[in-house]
């Protein structure tokens, strides 16, 4: 026997676009009708992917569209996509808020979401009263919950407000005290929204904590959707792609976030050609441009991935001790490390190189370079500044909770004694 | 990877459309602790911050009940079968209070609800079941008041209570019935046709009219009195007043004529709302 816990069969789900008000009535009949007679629905048939970007010619839109998937028990799935991508669906249809178009999915065991924080909590209510219904709610039996009262408590810290009505509560308890009965429900699958970014980074860790502790030590299934590629590094050891409503990727976390960061539309911009300029006597950059390492040009790497710089220039008059440089500098054009090449008269006057940074060193942030060819004696015969863009995503280091937040330019292996 | 479809291990399988006829009463069964919590919170919440409190539930049939005794009964001068006006106008409208408050608050229960069934799943049918529940807590509280004015009149023998009102559990169930019946047809219908909400609010206070609340059944015109009967709480309303007030009659055609209306809206309700709640988060 197989241990897939949920199995999800040609998924699809449409929806209307625009107002549902005027012309329901006549397109009911006309639904109807077109029902009576056994053909397909006729405002289903035009579909069209999901990409909000262009004007689709139908007002029907697929969220989703033949999603297949099987995931096993105890795996913690991340679910990764753009805006709109429609990961909010996927969670919806798994959670049974809304039913899909087409397509089954069969679950194993009890699914506990948790789409929102607090869902069903009621102001006047004390936090006491509140654990109870927000509990049963979720699908807790009362004395489940009574078992688990005082774990829930001491995970929110909200001892001493216990029988304080909810709206009295700063909003970071409120969230605690939310995300601790969704954290002790005992159900076999957990669903989690992007819900943690509400609460402070030490809320964030212990929620991870939990969660990790949900699916690795107890064998439970967590999905889980962020933003944040190294939270769902950190917590999950598989994940799904979507793009604009399609399955993109269902690998290893590490494949998918990589995956996902360089199909980023707008890395073009990593891939910049100078037109030839006749002041430059010496010699000129004709190309530049940033990639990853499976040289694909992007905007954003993860962390322990390696970045790839390519260049081409055109060297017009050899004189010796030219040379390439490049500088990488953060978004205040601090410089962060300079890379130099001497070039020689044996490689022509049409040169092409790379120069690859190892990953697992620069700190996740987002940088800029400047690529300079000059000489020994500090002659500078083209200089590019603020070139590029990259971005290193963490996916998974110590400091990935503090993501956003300046906590230098390199992460060093360092030893503690 | 390949199962075979009968493989019977799922536990739970989301599918596009199921029978109109699973109505999931397991589920609901599984969620009674719930039920219960959310007619604790609408107890709680109602009172809760106010001065009177509890008493609230009492202020609304007093005041409903004097202003009708003034009204109907010294200046329109309405027949009560005999019966002293007071409590003829305090069974009529606790009875009538409870079967509106039934219908009204289910027909609105897509609406008001949406935000927490857009998040969480949960037998949708939890919350008309406990907007019954409530309003049976508010009515069990209300006829509180109406036993201590029966207890009055029949000392002063101006009521006589029968056997008839041992049928009074069996007339509150078919009045919850009927509201709940006919509150689930209108919630499922305004998910997408929001005119009938306005429709419910002024058309309660029409029905009524339509129902031997402050007049009885008898001193309706002839020719009326058959589209009265078509009215299923005509029957309900009757029996309840003539089983403690010992007024007007017990038509044994109009009660079971309600007893099957009742039933037959309520399961037309179940199949309605049962169809509509899978996916009605994405029309409203």
């Amino acid at each position: 026997m197989s241990d897939i816990v949920i199995h999800a069969e040609n998924i699809s789900k449409a929806y209307q676009l625009g107002d549902f008000g005027t012309g329901t009535l006549s397109r009911d009949i006309e639904r109807w009708w077109a029902m009576a007679r056994g053909k397909e629905d006729p405002f289903l048939k035009i579909g069209e992917s999901n990409d909000r970007t262009t004007q689709g010619s139908s007002d029907v839109v697929w969220s989703l569209k033949d999603i297949n998937f099987e995931i096993q028990r105890g795996d913690a799935v991340g679910i990764i996509g753009r805006n709109g991508a429609g990961k909010s669906t996927l969670l919806k249809l798994l959670s049974r808020v809304t039913v899909p178009t087409t397509g089954e999915i069969k679950v194993k065991g009890r699914i506990a979401s948790l789409l929102e924080v607090g869902t069903g909590f009621h102001p006047e209510l004390t936090g006491r009263e509140n654990i109870f219904l927000n509990g049963a709610i979720l699908g807790m039996r009362k004395a489940e919950i009574k078992k688990q009262f005082d774990n829930i408590v001491a995970f929110a810290g909200v001892e001493r407000y216990i029988d304080t009505p909810v709206k009295r509560y700063s909003s970071g308890m409120y969230v605690r005290l939310a995300f601790a009965v969704a954290a002790h429900l005992e159900s076999e699958i957990l669903i989690v929204d992007e819900v943690l970014a509400v609460g402070d980074a030490e809320f964030q860790k212990k929620c991870l904590g939990k969660m990790g502790e949900v699916s690795k030590g107890q064998g439970r299934t967590v999905l889980f959707v962020s933003h944040n590629m190294g939270m769902i590094s950190q917590l999950c050891n598989k994940s799904l792609l979507l793009k604009n409503g399609e399955l993109g990727n269902y690998d290893t976390t590490r494949n998918v976030v990589a995956a996902y960061l360089a199909s980023d539309k707008s890395q073009e911009f990593n891939r910049l050609y100078f037109e030839l300029d006749e002041r430059k006597m010496i010699g000129q950059i004709t190309a530049f441009w940033i990639c990853n390492d499976q040289n694909i040009v992007v905007d954003k790497v993860t962390f322990d991935q390696s970045i790839r710089i390519g260049y081409k220039l055109l060297v017009k008059q050899y004189i010796p001790g030219l040379q390439i440089g490049i500088g990488l500098q953060d978004k205040v054009q601090n410089r962060i490390s300079t890379f130099i090449k001497p070039i020689l008269l044996s490689e022509g006057d049409q040169i092409k190189g790379m120069v690859t940074l190892p990953g697992g060193i620069i700190a996740p942030n987002t940088y800029n370079f400047v690529i300079a060819l000059w000489n020994r004696n500090g002659e500078v015969y083209d200089i590019i500044d603020n070139v590029g863009s990259v971005t290193i995503v963490d996916n998974g280091t110590e400091q990935a909770l503090y993501e956003g937040t300046e906590y230098g330019s390199v992460i060093l292996n360092a030893t503690w004694e | 990877m390949q199962k075979s479809d009968g493989s019977t291990d799922w536990t739970l399988r989301i599918t596009p459309s199921r029978s109109a006829f699973d109505l999931h009463l397991k589920d609901i069964w599984l969620y009674r602790d719930l039920l219960w919590l959310i007619v604790r919170r609408d107890f709680v919440s109602f009172y809760k911050q106010t001065v009177l409190g509890p008493l609230w539930f009492f202020i609304q049939p007093i005041f409903t009940t004097i202003i009708y005794v003034v009204i109907f009964s010294n200046l329109a001068k309405i027949s009560t079968n005999g019966a002293p006006p007071a409590i003829f106008y305090m069974v009529g409208t606790v009875a009538w209070t409870y079967f509106s408050d039934c219908l009204t608050k289910t027909s609105t229960v897509f609406r008001d609800n949406v935000s927490i069934f857009g998040k969480v799943y949960f037998p949708r049918l939890i919350m008309p079941l406990s907007i019954i529940c409530s309003n049976l807590i508010k009515f069990g509280v209300q006829f509180l008041l109406f036993i201590v004015l029966l207890v009055y009149y029949s000392f002063q023998e101006r009521v006589h209570i029968n056997t008839y009102a041992l049928l009074f559990p069996v007339v509150i169930l078919l009045m919850a019935i009927l509201g709940l019946g006919i509150g689930l047809i209108i919630t499922a219908l305004t998910t997408k046709y929001r005119d009938l909400a306005f429709i419910v609010t002024f058309g309660m206070q029409l029905l009524m009219y339509a129902t031997p609340v402050i007049y009885p059944l008898s001193a309706a015109p002839a020719k009326y009195r058959a589209i009265i009967a078509l009215n299923p709480m005509s029957g309900l309303i009757e029996t309840f007043r003539y089983g403690f007030l010992g007024t007007g009659n017990f038509y044994p055609g109009a009660f079971t004529y309600s007893v099957f209306a009742s039933v037959i809206l309520l399961l037309l309700g179940l199949i309605v709302f049962n169809k509509v709640e899978k996916d009605f988060v994405d029309k409203i």
